[in-house]
């Protein structure tokens, strides 16, 4: 057994964090985030030439056929630098369900050209009335000559301002929400019939809400069979969430850091505040909250690979209900041990917390994963 | 990363679990399973069993007699004995006195101490709490004065777990006050048979004779009984307490705590269904779950860092007995809350194991109930002892955060 990232693994976070310290210090995040983009094409370029955009994808596809934890080892440093490039959209959530799902030709030319940092991807499988179900799918897909024409409407597009592509989930038979009949699409961005509302998100990203009127997608744009997409979006789903947990597992590393720096340099009363027990048992909290989060998020890793969709879901949900409970434990007593510090847009320790909320909120927030986890032990077996 | 155990070590699974489901008797094996009274004698005959197999000590070296297993095959043998309802090995003479002989004794101790433990002759107990000195301990009072060819032992010891069974006690004794509180400390091995040694049992919260204050009034102890050299005996406790500390997330025993919880809460039923299908309770079970799939994976970081880099466990073992023993006992609130009013009675003979019910209780009262608030209100004692959760927080924030 063997808890440590490998020598390469670990080579790939160095180069990564010193990228991050030349050229993506917190005043340039902040400006990033306020640019029309809301991004760093540049930092989208450095990426590719350091082979991050092709980690996971099969080397016959031009990728480096990384697996679930070399994606955690990156998304831990993302998230220890806030990154706000849509590497979780296209490389995680995107790139991943066209390399499991996609016909051949669609992986040869589309997967290349991701990891050449060339195209970006967001998935649109939301809905405004679905909440987190993706099995929730009223918009429609009417077959059309060999093809479809879609319309309806996708709601919290993740990076769809600038995607060159989205996917997008519809519905060919049977009512919304019904598991079957779910058909998925790749739509290129400037299809006739496609209008964005853009905005931008809590944490310094950017989303889209999406209509389409009678949008045509022809025969090579459908992604895996006919009506059974639910279980390639799951799937792809599940990976994204392992890494979003890695994500978090940075940032509340990164957070108690500076949190602990602070209990040390912040002087009141005479002495570091860090001298005050009530403050040293919190942040002994923190410390253990952090562990198993790192912890999890191991168990999420290695379970996105896991064919046994069950015992992934299930992985995957605990996971993520627990990081999102753990997390918004360190985060909201990061801000409350920094006092009004905390609490300021111009210090670094705001916008970990946003970002750690918002990873909570997206893709199933604590509470449902709690629940999906829950359920799945109703059916096990009791046989002790 | 590889969460996987290694071919040698599944083989290594392979046979405890073999032995175990040949050697565990089967009405010790009931009593674990079941949360009934043990005994004496069912401790001592299982370690004997472990004796005769040559894993009467596990992780001790080979030199000494024992196993000489890794942290990781330790954990494996803790695992599989838990879930196959192995009672525990007494902690205090295999992992807490003998390292410290092992370490700091001398050859005639060791000799004499290590052979009569590993074969379940001799049941040692730990004298350390005094009735003004629990998480303060380097304040302990109980003296021993030097008089010829052996101590005078004077003074009080509290908390003192199944002394009432103990040939011996490891004490920590003050044999100097003209020092600075930890530099007066000696560890000295007392026979409990000596005159002036007296138990004094202590009813717990449950009703149960589990801890015990030990006197000693002018008891005669021989200068050979003590370990190590006068007044390092503050030394030899802090090395005992990071032995205490291995293994001490208790994984194996949550694990089955939580296997049994919910066989209790697919059985008991709630408006006509199993209970575990009211979301309210099954919600909460989850909550714990999550916490120990995630300690389980934390305690095994710990170890493999432990072996990997042959070190003795550091101050994140602390984090794990903060973690195993908020576990282990909402584990035992929810085993009790399973029972509904079935958890009011209180039947002192229902926890041996020939107790059967009466008949007006059989049918609501099934073999698990008997022993569950009692055991919910046992393990509040898991924060508390053995350095409490706050005294834990003071070693993280110290040694692990520098604060």
């Amino acid at each position: 057994m063997d808890f440590r990232y490998s020598e390469e693994q670990l080579a790939l976070q160095d180069t990564l964090q010193r990228f991050i310290s030349r050229d993506y210090g917190f005043e340039r995040r902040r400006a990033l985030a306020r640019t029309p983009l809301g991004f760093s094409a540049e930092a989208w370029e450095q990426y590719a030439a350091l082979g991050l955009l092709a980690l996971p994808y099969p080397e016959e596809f031009g990728g480096l056929g990384g697996n679930g934890v070399d994606i955690m080892a990156v998304m831990e440093t993302i998230g220890q630098g806030l990154l706000l490039e849509p590497y979780l959209s296209t490389v995680v959530l995107c790139g991943g369900l066209i390399r499991d799902a996609a016909a051949a030709p669609v992986k040869s030319s589309i997967l290349p050209q991701i990891a050449a940092g060339q195209l970006r991807i967001a998935l649109a499988a939301y809905e405004a009335a679905g909440r987190y179900d993706l099995a929730h799918v009223a918009c429609s897909a009417t077959p059309n000559g060999g093809g479809w024409t879609l319309s309806g409407r996708k709601a919290v597009v993740l990076d769809a301002p600038s995607a060159d592509y989205f996917l997008v989930s519809a519905r060919a038979t049977g009512r919304a929400a019904d598991a079957q009949g779910i058909s998925l699409f790749l739509i290129a961005r400037d299809a006739p019939g496609i209008t964005l509302f853009e905005y931008p998100t809590q944490s310094g990203g950017r989303a889209a809400d999406l209509q389409l009127e009678d949008v045509a997608a022809g025969p090579d744009a459908l992604i895996g069979e006919p009506g059974r997409a639910l279980a390639i979006i799951e799937r792809a789903v599940d990976s994204a969430i392992a890494a979003l947990c890695a994500e978090a597992l940075g940032i509340v590393t990164a957070l108690n850091e500076a949190t602990l720096n602070y209990l040390k340099t912040r002087k009141q009363f005479g002495v570091p505040i860090g001298a005050f027990q009530a403050l040293q048992h919190r942040m002994a909290e923190m410390i253990i909250a952090a562990e198993q989060t790192r912890s999890m998020a191991i168990i999420a890793a290695v379970h996105v690979d896991a064919d046994d969709a069950v015992k992934r879901r299930r992985a995957i949900s605990g996971a993520k209900a627990y990081i999102g409970q753990a997390a918004r434990f360190v985060g909201q007593q990061a801000v409350q041990l920094h006092g009004a510090m905390g609490v300021v847009d111009d210090v670094i320790v705001s916008h970990y917390f946003k970002r750690l909320t918002m990873i909570d909120m997206t893709l199933g927030d604590a509470d449902l994963h709690l629940a999906r986890f829950s359920e799945a032990a109703a059916i096990e077996p009791q046989d002790a | 990363m590889d969460l996987n155990y290694t071919p040698e070590e599944e083989s290594f699974r392979a046979e405890v679990r073999e032995f175990l489901c040949a050697e565990l008797p089967a009405d010790i094996r009931a009593k674990v399973n079941l949360g009934r009274r043990m005994h004496k004698e069912d401790l001592v005959r299982w370690q004997k069993i472990l004796y005769q197999r040559g894993w009467g000590a596990g992780m001790w070296p080979r030199r000494f007699g024992g196993a000489g297993w890794s942290v990781v095959q330790q954990h494996i043998f803790d695992e599989e004995g838990a879930a196959s309802g192995a009672p525990p090995q007494i902690p205090f003479s295999l992992r807490m006195v003998a390292p410290v002989l092992m370490t700091y004794g001398n050859a005639a101790q060791q000799q004499y101490y290590l052979p009569r433990i590993i074969s379940g002759q001799d049941w040692w107990c730990q004298g350390y709490s005094e009735p003004g000195s629990g998480s303060d301990l380097a304040s302990l009072r109980t003296s021993a004065v030097r008089q010829g060819d052996h101590y005078l032992v004077n003074g009080q010891k509290t908390w003192n777990t199944l002394g009432q069974y103990a040939d011996w006690i490891f004490c920590l004794v003050r044999t100097s006050s003209e020092v600075r509180p930890q530099q007066g400390i000696s560890f000295l091995l007392i026979d409990m048979k000596t005159p002036g040694v007296s138990v004094r049992p202590i009813i717990t919260i449950e009703g149960e004779h589990e801890i015990n204050d030990i006197f000693f009034e002018n008891v005669k102890v021989p200068l050979q009984n003590l370990v190590g050299d006068e007044n390092s005996g503050w030394t030899y406790a802090k090395f005992l307490l990071g032995h205490e500390r291995t293994n001490n997330a208790g994984i194996g025993n949550c694990k089955r705590g939580l296997k049994r919880l919910k066989k209790i809460a697919a059985t008991q039923t709630m408006h006509g269904r199993p209970l575990i299908e009211d979301s309210r309770f099954r919600d909460r079970i989850a909550q714990v779950e999550l916490e120990l799939m995630a300690l389980e994976i934390t305690n095994l970081r710990v170890l493999s860092a432990e072996a990997s880099e042959a070190r003795a466990p550091g101050p994140e073992a602390s984090i794990l007995k903060i973690k195993g023993s908020e576990i282990i006992q909402q584990i035992a609130e929810l085993q009790m809350h399973a029972l509904g009013h079935d958890a009011l009675l209180y039947v002192r003979d229902a926890l041996e194991l020939d107790w059967s019910p009466p008949s007006l209780l059989a049918d609501h009262y099934p073999d698990y109930a008997p022993v569950l608030s009692g055991q919910y209100f046992n393990q509040r004692k898991t924060t508390i002892y053995a350095g409490s959760t706050e005294i834990q927080k003071n070693i993280i924030s110290k040694l692990i955060l520098g604060l």
